[in-house]
């Protein structure tokens, strides 16, 4: 087996870009993966706003840019399933079918949050969706998801676990730890790497010798894919291939979604100056492949949607986003008990 | 009631809960190959087969990971470290993810795993293969941590350890293995109503310890008696959440304390021990300075006579207790 080690022009901004190509996919499906693309672009922009605003406190990590991957993946996933996030998480949140309200008030430390105000941006929870959790420890959650997979293998149900991290936690040896323990307890798990080419701080070529991911599965004899994050239909497909052969018990599978982030590590700012080689003509370069505008296109061009069809989904969303902003500044913070209340499941000090 | 082996005990506690609850499992390195911890799991294994009690590859981070993954999904996995040192490896799921996970997801979730830690020390075994963590474990709000000394708490704390709804950092030593006791049948105890316990009442001096100190302790008390003096020991048994009141009322009764431990001083939990005197005994009720015995600030050693002055032996505890008491 050849190691693939790059990129090549999944990385590269600067190749063209070809139209997404829509493999006879239904319009309906497309198009509700196109508004929910929407709906996080503009909860993530909403977030932004209320970051530079300072309303937000909370470190927020935006992964606007990213949407097709957390669309891609999501799709392939049911509500029984178990997808734990890093940082970055709230698109998976959103993609999963969870509350917009609920996260808003989360970042503002409402008790009607998904995690009771007790979290914040980067502690998301709403297991009625298959989001069991999210936290910033870089690879935190990769041990856990391999966990949750054991528990469904024990049970003999199909149910699939999916940690989502990015290329930087590929640097964290508990990250290597899983995938060796999934691969030879042979686990229902789908590894999925958001490779944006960004740590928090560096490039990947600063970081890594080589710019792709996936040579960690193959290196632990697990089935890999890469595609290019930033075309949902691709993403998609592959994704519902690694979730199959896991829910039929033939082992874990890890997929490489390439793609890049806008904004910089945590806030609103796009943060040009971080990492060596990020320079606004690069950022100007990827958003010119932003995967919701070339999903617009491939739609208007297979006449499945008018450009003023999405100009009213985009509206429509921005009402909800409008609506759920609101809502959650009119809810209360968490009572003072909570602070002592939740550390042990029995109250008042666990005794 | 029967005789029983501290050992005995740890191995009992695993039979009764893989025999009484379907959803606990045991998860760690050498569980196929036992010697790795004593005879406490002997067999288990062939008793329960390999998919509940299940050896892994050499990654400390992934396995307790994994392990609290599968607690928030109705498991009750007790994840086995035979030293305490190699756990540090797995710092990352104990500390930032199993004690948090309630709190900062809004107490719904239950990371309900057991890590079993051993203390294996002497034999000239050297700085990274003796170390007594405790401290640091109960340094963590979220954590509970327990520290069996008699052969009935090593069986019936791990018990209690794997039925409850957090995570529980059960701590056994090795040292203590071969001490027997009369131990009576099992009864199921929830781990919140549990805390110290006076194991020897006295008058004269309260000494608190918990693992194999208590032991230390109860010889030492021993001791005192032939010189005439009363001491009472107390077993501090969960050393988070911890509950010092019996601690206060026995101080109260004695005017003298002494904290015996197997960790280090500076932020060692004999500190914590002390500070609970401090904080809550009256000063006119303090007949004399508190005392704290522990191991040197150093790492442990390998030459046998720098490890013979590493560990205090009764005699040097006695000693100093004598001295407390005059």
């Amino acid at each position: 087996m050849e190691l693939r080690t790059t990129l090549g022009t999944l990385a590269d901004p600067h190749s063209p870009v070809e139209p997404l190509e829509l493999r006879n996919l239904p319009a309906s499906r497309l198009t509700e993966d196109l508004r929910t693309m929407v709906r996080i672009r503009q909860a993530e922009a909403a977030v932004g706003d209320m970051v530079e605003s300072g309303e937000a406190k909370c470190p927020c990590h935006l992964g606007i840019g990213q949407e097709a991957v957390a669309v891609g993946i999501c799709g392939a996933l049911t509500a029984r399933d178990r997808l734990y996030g890093g940082h970055r998480a709230h698109s998976q949140y959103i993609a999963l079918g969870g509350d917009l309200t609920a996260m808003f008030a989360e970042i503002l430390g409402k008790q009607t949050g998904a995690s009771k105000g007790m979290g914040g941006s980067m502690h998301l929870y709403a297991p009625e969706t298959g989001f069991h959790g999210s936290v910033p420890i870089v690879a935190g959650t990769v041990p856990v998801a391999v966990g949750a997979a054991l528990a469904a293998k024990m049970d003999g149900s199909d149910i699939v676990a999916v940690p989502v991290f990015g290329d930087g936690a590929c640097e964290e040896g508990g990250v290597h730890e899983a995938l060796n323990m999934a691969s030879i307890m042979k686990l229902p798990v789908v590894f999925v790497v958001e490779n944006n080419l960004y740590s928090s701080h560096l490039d990947i070529n600063l970081r890594q010798p080589f710019d792709s991911v996936a040579r960690f599965a193959q290196a632990h004899g697990i089935e890999s894919e890469v595609v290019d994050g930033n075309d949902v239909v691709a993403t998609r497909l592959a994704m519902d291939r690694l979730v199959a052969r896991a829910r039929a018990g033939e082992g874990p599978g890890f997929l490489e979604a390439v793609t890049y982030r806008w904004r910089g590590h945590v806030g609103h700012r796009e943060d040009i100056d971080v990492g060596v080689r990020r320079s606004s003509d690069e950022v100007a370069a990827w958003r010119a492949r932003d995967p919701i505008r070339r999903l617009v296109d491939a739609l208007i061009s297979r006449k499945d949607m008018s450009e003023g069809e999405f100009n009213a989904m985009t509206t429509h969303v921005q009402g909800e986003v409008d609506s759920a902003v609101e809502a959650a500044r009119q809810a209360d913070y968490p009572p003072v008990k909570a602070l002592i209340d939740m550390v042990y499941a029995h109250a008042a000090g666990g005794r | 009631m029967a005789e029983m082996s501290y050992a005995d005990g740890i191995l009992e506690g695993f039979r009764y809960l893989l025999a009484t609850y379907p959803k606990c499992f045991t998860i760690g390195q050498g569980l196929w190959s036992p010697w790795y911890v004593g005879t406490t799991m002997k067999d288990l294994d062939k008793e329960f087969g390999k998919e509940r009690v299940i050896d892994t590859p050499v990654s400390e981070l992934a396995t307790t990971g994994a392990a609290i993954g599968a607690s928030l999904h109705g498991y009750r996995p007790i994840v086995i470290h035979p030293r305490m040192d190699f756990m540090l490896l797995a710092s990352d799921p104990i500390v930032n993810q199993a004690a948090k996970w309630r709190h900062m997801l809004g107490g719904a979730v239950s990371p309900a795993v057991t890590i079993r830690s051993i203390i294996n020390r002497g034999g000239e075994q050297g700085a990274q293969h003796s170390q007594a963590l405790h401290a640091w474990y109960a340094h963590i709000p979220g954590l509970r941590v327990v520290m069996p000394a008699t052969p009935a708490d090593a069986r019936d704390l791990l018990i209690s350890a794997t039925l409850c709804d957090d995570p529980v950092i059960y701590i056994d030593d090795r040292w203590c293995y071969e001490w027997t006791d009369d131990v009576g049948p099992i009864e199921e105890q929830p781990l919140e109503v549990q805390g110290p316990r006076v194991l020897r009442q006295g008058e004269d001096v309260t000494i608190a310890a918990a693992g194999y100190s208590t032991r230390l302790a109860l010889d030492a008390a021993e001791a005192l008696a032939a010189s005439g003096l009363s001491a009472e020991v107390i077993d501090v048994r969960v050393l988070n959440p911890f509950d010092p009141e019996p601690i206060v009322r026995s101080v109260e009764k004695t005017g003298r304390f002494a904290a015996i431990d197997g960790g280090w001083s500076t932020c060692g939990f004999s500190a914590e021990l002390l500070a609970t005197v401090a904080e809550k005994v009256a000063p006119q009720k303090l007949k004399a300075p508190s005392v704290r015995i522990t191991l040197p600030d150093a790492p442990a050693p390998t030459s046998k006579a720098l490890e013979d002055v590493y560990y205090p032996d009764d005699r040097l505890i006695a000693e100093r207790l004598r001295a407390l008491a005059a």
